[in-house]
């Protein structure tokens, strides 16, 4: 029974993944690694590729500081509501992400009651991959933070450390791997993310145009081998920042446990 | 029914849990495996139950190689170190459900049920849940559990290690009156020898892998066949570098009446009934000698006292 | 004795600078989260709702916005259910066998939460669209993947794939095997274990991982978008009428599909955190 239980696992991962993914690897690799080459270093996708990279670095950089900060408020601070505070951290996971692109817009698009108009900018970009993926470092964080045992800092604490030492040489090395790990999974998330960019950035070629927007209009333009070759390149980017997650080894997320 | 194991081997990875053992259990006895943690015991017992499969060796059950055959079908009753209760079951679904999955009538699995619980002493108890029950109520649920089929064999790892002294002692008096009423062979675990002694008809004792000896309590004190079971069964002095002496055939004489050697008392440690007198040889060695209160009380002992010792004749393993 | 004197102000000094750094961070923490996520939400709400609910009933009444809708539901009943299954196999699979491939498995397994949707839909495209691998053989047999159902269900399969399992995995890892051994030597098969021991134990965790799975599947959007064809009335789910809405600066008709879809995904939150109090009564 085992056995017929694994045949039925392996059909249904061919598929659903693997026979797709093979499919992309074959077909970036249809016209040789010059026709690969020509098609990643190709203006429009070397530029699409940066913008990408770059901007998910800066997404990566500022979760992994408000990440950190909001798990600590949500488990070491007392305060009304934040019972649904820590429940509404999960929004992003839950909202559909074309969704989160409109609600974006209705804030901070054209015509929005704060009178800043983000909408066609790297900025909007950036607030598109911070909402979604704002849990990751929060709920890498959360579970370690409450296990931190609390009279290691007060042993710190009574041997005359500052309540910044205490976080930065007793609080921050703990919360490391998993703030990495957390970090490592916005990443990956961050560089494919389609949704919630498509509308709000305007894919405006060599200015607002992600690696995924550019892999779209690829598609779109029946321009399948481009479309293949940079989807392996944001592919490998994705693969190598889960790879550093496996490789940190502590596997703390779990979603809104 | 009777058990036989053949030079059963089984490896877990690097780490050799039995190598090559044998041993017979006869039909309706009561056998402990005891032996220190690590010594195979458990291992040994999950093998007759399949399950675990030997790498090598044969279980032979009332003269069926069982050896391949799957643990569901060889009618073994098994009760697990912590019970394993069925959490989501109430009591009586727990001890009912080796009957139900075998599609008996529900009735029948009723009446069944309502007679284990009186035999273990659970009545009214049918309708809680697991988390509800002491340890020892646990322990006996899982008891009924098992036998619900009517095994013919029964296998219990280690049945009183997880409970209070007094529990465990009603318990092991229990198990033994049980086994009298219903005489089904059973083989349980333990690495506790006085338990083992006060329980089973037969002790097969395990270290490193191996059975070492096989026999009755008294056979195992009395004529250990190496160094190891006289060391684990009962305490014991060394003499020399394989002479073995148990603290009570020391014994402490009033008058120096010959052959008695001299020793130092060290420390006299009052354990109600025993007393227990350290002693330094004239050579350097310490011993211990089990005395009665008694004698004790006889000989008028102190601390650092000069005393004239008779040594029992030691055994000696080559 | 001055020290002594000293000691109490200074450690209330201390105490009030704490407190301060405390809002101080609490501040900026709630802050973020209401510039992020709270403020943009509210607003949309504000905006759908701002003119009266008779013009929001006519946009989610429209015959499109319908079929959008409904499309949406039938993709999750199709995926969702075939999802649990294999993510259950998958995790006992993984937690309870040794088998050759067990590390491939579990690579593939976390692979869809690394891939971007946009090369999900192209790696689908390439199997099973025209041109694709299997595109001939499907077109000689008259099956369409591709811009209908079945490519929709993939892209979905696809993206929603390792919720289950991963939920599930750690649950199955925490109950350990005894209770199953248990059961097998009381003369259970493999299914009657599975059925009557190892479900009940792990079945918060797969109610936890469905509706995971049910809220990725309703949301999708980049995957679909592509192996659909965008069809309205025909491959439109509701992700993609809401594109589809925005694009025609229907602004009315935006908000209200998005508003439907945020109430789909606010009662995902909830469902979660009342599984999660759930879990902690329980275990």
């Amino acid at each position: 029974m085992a056995g017929i239980g694994r045949g039925l696992i392996t059909i249904y991962l061919s598929i659903v993944v693997l026979l797709p993914l093979a499919a992309v690897l074959a077909r970036s690799a249809d016209g040789g690694l010059g026709a690969f080459w020509r098609s990643v270093s190709a203006p429009e996708a070397t530029a699409a590729i940066r913008l990408t990279v770059i901007l998910s670095l800066v997404v990566v950089a500022i979760n992994a500081c408000f990440g950190t900060l909001i798990a600590w408020v949500l488990v070491r601070d007392e305060f009304p509501g934040r019972r649904i505070v820590n429940a509404v951290i999960d929004l992003p996971f839950a909202l559909p992400t074309i969704v989160a692109g409109v609600v974006l817009l209705a804030l901070y698009g054209k015509g929005g009651p704060v009178g800043i108009d983000v909408s066609f900018t790297r900025a909007s970009i950036v607030l598109a991959l911070l909402f979604v993926t704002l849990p990751f470092v929060v709920r890498s964080v959360q579970p370690v933070l409450i296990e931190l045992d609390q009279s290691m800092e007060e042993a710190a604490a009574s041997l005359g450390a500052r309540p910044f030492t205490v976080f930065r040489r007793i609080v921050l090395p703990n919360l490391a791997p998993a703030i990495i790990s957390g970090a490592a999974l916005s990443f990956a998330r961050a560089i494919g993310e389609f949704g919630s960019v498509v509308l709000i950035s305007g894919n405006l070629p060599f200015k607002t145009e992600v690696g995924s927007v550019y892999v779209f209009n690829q598609i779109e333009n029946d321009n399948v081998s481009a479309a293949a070759a940079v989807s392996i390149v944001l592919l490998l980017a994705a693969l190598l920042t889960v790879g550093v997650f496996n490789l940190v080894g502590r596997r703390t997320f779990s979603f809104g446990h | 029914m009777a058990i036989e194991v053949r030079n059963v081997d089984k490896r877990f990875g690097d780490f050799v849990a039995l190598e090559d053992v044998s041993m017979t259990v006869a039909d309706g006895s009561l056998t402990a495996l005891l032996g220190p943690s690590g010594s195979g015991k458990s291992t040994l017992l999950r093998v007759i139950a399949g399950l675990e499969t030997p790498d090598r060796g044969e279980v032979v059950i009332a003269g069926e190689d069982v050896t391949l055959t799957p643990a569901r079908e060889r009618g073994v009753g098994f009760v697990f170190q912590h019970y394993a209760p069925f959490k989501h079951m109430t009591v009586a679904e727990n001890i009912g459900f080796g009957l139900s999955v075998r599609k008996r009538p529900k009735s029948e699995v009723a009446a069944r049920v309502r007679e284990l619980l009186g035999l273990v002493r659970l009545d009214g108890l049918a309708e809680r849940y697991p988390s509800q029950l002491s340890g020892g109520q646990l322990q006996r649920m899982a008891l009924a559990r098992a036998l619900a089929p009517e095994p013919e064999v029964l296998l219990l790892d280690e049945p009183f290690g997880a409970l209070d002294a007094q529990v465990r002692g009603e318990l092991r008096e229990w198990l033994r009156r049980l086994h009298d009423e219903i005489h089904v062979t059973t083989i349980f675990v333990t690495h506790d020898q006085e338990e083992a002694m006060d329980v089973a008809e037969q002790i097969v004792l395990m270290n490193a892998g191996q059975t070492v000896q096989a026999g009755s309590a008294e056979d195992l004190y009395e004529r250990p066949t190496n160094e190891f079971v006289m060391s684990f069964i009962g305490p014991v002095n060394r003499l020399g570098d394989d002479a073995f002496l148990r603290p009570h055939d020391i014994q402490i004489l009033a008058h120096d009446d010959g052959d008695a050697t001299e020793a130092l008392t060290e420390r006299i440690v009052h354990l109600g009934f025993e007393v227990r007198v350290e002693l330094r040889l004239w050579d350097g060695r310490a011993i211990w000698a089990q005395l009665t209160r008694e004698r004790a009380a006889e000989l008028e002992l102190e601390e650092g006292q000069i005393v004239s010792v008779r040594l029992g004749a030691a055994r000696v393993f080559a | 004795m001055a020290t002594d004197a000293a000691a109490p102000i200074l450690t209330r000094s201390a105490e009030r600078s704490r407190r301060t750094a405390r809002l101080g961070v609490r501040t900026i923490a709630l802050g973020y989260l209401g510039l992020l996520l709270l403020l943009p939400l509210v607003m949309i709400f504000y905006r759908t709702f701002e003119h009266g609910l008779g013009s929001v009933w006519a946009a989610v009444t429209q015959p499109h916005a319908i079929h959008a809708f409904w499309l949406s539901i039938e993709l999750v009943a199709i995926t969702v259910p075939l999802n649990t299954v294999f993510g259950i196999a998958a995790a006992i699979a993984l937690e309870r066998q040794r088998f050759r491939g067990r590390g491939l498995l579990g690579l593939l397994l976390d692979l869809p939460f690394a891939i971007s949707p946009v090369v999900v839909g192209l790696a689908l495209l390439l199997v099973y669209g025209r041109a694709g691998w299997f595109g001939t053989w499907l077109t000689t047999h008259g099956i369409t993947v591709i811009f209908s159902l079945p490519g929709m269900v993939l892209a979905t399969a696809f993206v929603s794939l390792p919720f289950v399992a991963r939920e599930t995995i750690p649950v199955l890892r925490e109950v350990g095997t005894t209770a199953e051994q248990a059961a097998s030597t009381l003369g259970a098969t493999g299914w009657q274990t599975f059925w009557r021991i190892t479900l009940p134990a792990i079945r918060w965790a797969v109610v936890y991982g469905v509706v995971l799975t049910t809220a990725r599947a309703l949301g999708e959007f980049g995957a679909v978008s592509i192996v659909s064809g965008r069809i309205e009335g025909v491959t439109q789910t509701l992700p993609l009428y809401v594109q589809d809405r925005f694009e025609n600066f229907d602004t009315t008709g935006t908000y209200a599909a998005a508003v439907v879809l945020a109430l789909l995904a606010l009662a995902t939150l909830v469902t979660m955190n009342l599984l999660t109090r759930r879990n902690r009564g329980t275990g």
